[in-house]
């Protein structure tokens, strides 16, 4: 069952197409990326969902629900891009606030807010004035706000983007133990956030998907075979040799010089493997490693999208 | 639940961003002085070169004076204020995007209007009570004996004619994006009120009408003509109907 569907969604600003008929399925209990380059539509997607803007046309089901335009959904949390809170206010009374509109008693209000605020480490800060907090502080908040309903859906606009190394990987860390509990739709730009957390992926673009599938396929799908081959500094003036030499290694289809490294993109990786190391042996060319390379979602991305911009 | 809880912010918002302290401080320092002024004027005048001779043409204070005074003093910064607290109501927080985090919650447009509307005509209620107790002690005091009901009618109907202003500046602080713009709008509904209250006939009909009445209460007399008040009730009614109307339905 889908906790999302949205079908031939178009959304314009004027003569800008910000969705251009988009189709989504977020599959219930996912993780779902949501990742596009700027303007691609992410952003207008989750506004539709969280009942801020209206689509021109197409339909959104929620929990297989039509959810009509400008509603906002009790299953829903929402935490937009730069979340914006009332400057006078503690982070307890706003969190108390936003409990109060889902109907939740003084009680329980009080229960929920002391537990989030530990949850995203603001519990020394708990009197302070929201107008105070830092950006990082602010995201935090979001994050609390986004989960004071226990939402079946949480969608998240790049909930990462604002905070340091160490905030992000708590963040991620909170993000991956909360899809235990309820999907995640998660739009950003930080592709290897995306990779961490993520078990299923779409790539936007100008307001359509390019694709959609869940990490491992996409991994496994657009993986291209490499092999770094990589030298010592007193190696490298053989380089360019040894790359002339490597490609005519019939398992060989490219080679890239990086630096003190040699990009292969390789037919086979076992086979190339063991031909680039006979052929190093055979010249006695000493080298430091020859591993094969992961490929990063980053990659896959940028092949798709540049695709499509080419395509344009 | 939804109504209280979104009162209870905004009364506290009243309170913490200190509309409320305001408003009691400039309402009853007007209500204060008011009566005090008019009963001073002549004294005032004496003081300036060559006004010692025509303080002689100033006949003596009285009553009327004080609450003419008044009426003028608390209605004009009543209504400067009304526009100052209400034009940033919805439009700034569409500004700086509280406004999204509220309303992608099960909070209802209207009630999030209508929470607005009340904390402002709290505000004002508290200012006013505290400016017609203060003017009532001074004109007692400075007069002799003041008619109580008539006096707590003039005041219950400056009130009213305040929140026709705070209703017509919410409904444009809610159509557009920036709280000058809604400040100007209100501005000009102002203007064009007071233009069309000078023309013959139509006065009686407007809202500014409905605080003269109880003046003529006040001096003993009957007043006929109520019909502004039902003018003010409509505007007041279909401004905050308006805003509700476009809001529901309004991109943010």
């Amino acid at each position: 069952m889908n906790a999302i569907q949205l079908t031939g969604l178009q959304k314009t600003y004027g003569r800008v197409k910000a969705l251009d008929g988009l189709d989504l399925e977020v599959p219930a209990g996912s993780v779902f990326g949501f990742l596009g380059p700027n303007g691609a539509g992410k952003t207008t997607t989750l506004r539709i969902l969280a009942g801020l803007a209206a689509a021109n046309s197409g339909s959104v089901e929620i929990n297989g629900k039509i959810v009509k335009a400008f509603s906002a959904n009790k299953e829903i949390g929402y935490l937009p891009e730069e979340p914006a809170f009332y400057p006078w206010m503690t982070p307890q009374e706003t969190l108390n606030y936003y409990a109060g509109i889902f109907g939740l008693t003084a009680k329980d209000s009080r229960a929920r807010t002391s537990a989030l605020l530990e949850q995203v480490g603001l519990k020394e800060a708990v009197k302070r004035r929201v107008g105070g907090f830092s950006r990082g502080m602010r995201q935090r908040l979001g994050l609390a706000q986004a989960l004071i309903n226990r939402p079946l859906i949480l969608l998240l606009d790049e909930p990462v983007s604002a905070l340091d190394p160490m905030g992000r990987k708590e963040v991620l860390e909170l993000i991956e133990s909360l899809s235990k509990e309820c999907t995640i739709l998660m739009s950003t730009h930080i592709l290897a956030d995306a990779e961490r957390v993520c078990d299923t992926l779409a790539i936007l673009d100008h307001g359509r998907r390019l694709l959609q599938s869940d990490l491992k396929t996409l991994m496994a799908h657009y993986a291209t075979p490499q092999l770094d081959l990589e030298f010592a500094n007193d190696q490298v003036e053989n380089l360019e040799k040894v790359a002339e030499h490597i490609r005519h290694i019939a398992s060989v289809s490219t080679v890239k010089v990086e630096g003190r490294v040699l990009r292969l993109t390789v037919t086979n990786i076992k086979m190339a493997q063991a031909d680039v190391m006979k052929a190093m042996l055979a010249q006695s060319w000493r080298f430091e490693r020859l591993d094969v390379v992961k490929p990063s979602l980053e990659e896959i991305f940028v092949r798709l999208v540049g695709e499509e911009g080419r395509a344009q | 639940m939804s109504l209280f809880t979104a009162i209870k912010k905004e009364w506290l918002e009243q309170r913490r961003t200190k509309k409320l302290l305001v408003s009691v401080i400039v309402l009853t320092l007007f209500g204060m002085t008011s009566p005090l002024l008019a009963k001073i004027m002549p004294q005032i005048i004496a003081l300036v070169p060559g006004g010692a001779a025509l303080t002689a043409l100033i006949p003596t204070p009285t009553l009327q004076d004080g609450v003419a005074q008044y009426i003028k003093n608390i209605s004009q910064f009543g209504i400067l204020l009304a526009l100052l607290f209400s034009m940033g109501a919805v439009a700034a927080e569409k500004e700086k995007g509280t406004l999204a985090l509220v309303l992608s919650k099960p909070m209802p447009r209207f009630t999030f209007l209508l929470a607005k509307f009340c904390a402002l005509a709290l505000t004002f209620t508290c200012g006013l009570a505290l400016a017609a107790a203060a003017g009532y002690y001074y004109s007692v005091v400075l007069f002799g004996e003041v008619s109580l009901l008539p006096w707590l009618t003039l005041n219950g109907l400056i009130l009213f004619y305040l929140l026709i202003y705070v209703a017509i500046t919410l409904f444009f602080s809610t159509i557009t994006h920036t709280q000058y713009v809604a400040a100007g709008g209100a501005f000009a509904v102002l203007i064009v009120l007071e233009i069309l209250g000078s023309l013959p006939g139509l006065a009686k009909y407007l809202p500014a009408a409905m605080i003269q009445n109880p003046v003529l209460l006040m001096n003993g007399q009957t007043a006929a003509d109520w019909q502004c008040l039902w003018v003010g009730a409509a505007l007041l009614i279909l401004s905050l109907l308006g805003a509700g109307l476009i809001f529901r339905h309004q991109e943010l």
